[in-house]
């Protein structure tokens, strides 16, 4: 066992490489967060205005594709839902019900202060707040929030993702 | 071009049921009782060709400072392509009875239009073909535009209970910690 440990290359912090076996050693948790993290798939899914910035994240200039962020147009493909707008209490059961279409893992952004808290929209027919009825896993304030904040509010939750332990089922 | 004519020949042929002719900024509007409506509109949509229905929509007078005849008034904005004359149609609506015919029959278009002042003021059209709400939920509690109705609502909304309660329920099948 020295012997073999001895023959590792450490290619990052926990990952080591066996040169004569083109194998790749590291802790289960390392490379599937890893993966999730480079490929988060958003549902297309605009509720009011923040729905135009996240078109523009997307489009050339901020081009969320670098990051492997891709706008999937089923939800039962994506893994995270943008909340981008007002949610109104008619809309938020349809809301629910696309969260409820994706599969796990499966991540949740408030984009904007309408989706965090219902912004200025203090009235009987908007939720105050998605995390009313939704897990959300990063809160993004502006009204709208520039595309550069969006962009910021996925690398934080990129960073979240590459934090999980044992996220691959209910037991772990 | 000036619509005064079409009211001069409104009051002449609806003695009774004008109550009022107002204009302001160029903008004719003509106040008159609910229950002649239909009749009010088809003389103007056939003898004045008044055929196109541009707005429909409730109004409450509650809290409105200065000189009204109701509590509520429904108003028709009408125009008429071929002449290019546009009138406005106020028809009074009491508190005790918050109730107008429907123009459906003149104008299918009035449709959605009476089914969103029911929804959001509370105005009954008799004769409807449908008449349900059509912004807020179908089982929602009040009429929101009203001048009474509390800004964040009074009673909270059945379905948003439900779904707080399905969140809940939900939750247990969730990966995470």
């Amino acid at each position: 066992m020295g012997k073999m440990n001895s023959n590792l290359v450490e290619i990052e912090e926990g990952i080591s490489f066996i040169p004569g076996a083109s194998a790749i050693v590291a802790p289960l948790n390392k490379l599937i967060n890893w993966g999730r993290a480079g490929s988060i798939w958003p549902a297309t899914f605009g509720l009011a205005c923040c729905a135009i910035e996240m078109m523009v994240a997307g489009a050339s200039t901020n081009d969320l594709d670098r990051f492997g962020i891709i706008f999937r147009a089923s939800p039962r493909q994506a893994d995270c839902l943008i909340l981008a707008g007002t949610i109104s209490k008619k809309m938020a059961p349809v809301v629910r019900r696309v969260y409820d279409q994706m599969p796990e893992p499966r991540y949740v952004v408030a984009m904007g202060s309408c989706a965090c808290s219902g912004g200025i929209f203090d009235t009987y027919a908007v939720v105050q707040g998605a995390d009313e009825f939704l897990p959300v896993d990063v809160y993004i304030p502006g009204c709208p929030p520039r595309p550069e904040a969006l962009l910021e509010g996925l690398l934080k939750l990129q960073e979240k993702i590459l934090q999980e332990q044992g996220r691959w089922s209910q037991l772990a | 071009m000036e619509s005064t004519g079409v009211a001069e020949a409104l009051q002449k042929q609806f003695p009774g049921s004008v109550r009022e002719v107002r204009s302001h900024r160029g903008q004719l509007a003509v106040f008159v009782n609910r229950e002649p409506i239909v009749d009010i509109c088809r003389y103007l949509k056939e003898d004045h060709l008044m055929n196109h229905l541009n707005c429909l929509c409730g109004v409450d007078n509650l809290k409105r400072k200065g000189l009204h005849h109701s509590r509520f008034e429904v108003v028709y904005q009408l125009y008429s392509i071929e002449n290019r004359v546009a009138l406005r149609l106020n028809a009074l609506i009491p508190d005790d009875d918050p109730s107008i015919d429907s123009v459906t029959d003149l104008w299918t278009g009035a449709d959605w239009l009476e089914r969103e002042t029911w929804d959001l003021v509370g105005i009954r059209f008799n004769n409807h073909p449908g008449l349900e709400r059509i912004l807020m939920p179908s089982d929602w509690q009040g009429h929101p535009l009203r001048k009474e109705y509390p800004l964040r609502g009074d009673v909270e909304w059945q379905g948003l209970e439900e779904l707080r309660e399905l969140a809940k329920r939900l939750s247990k099948h969730d990966f995470h910690q």
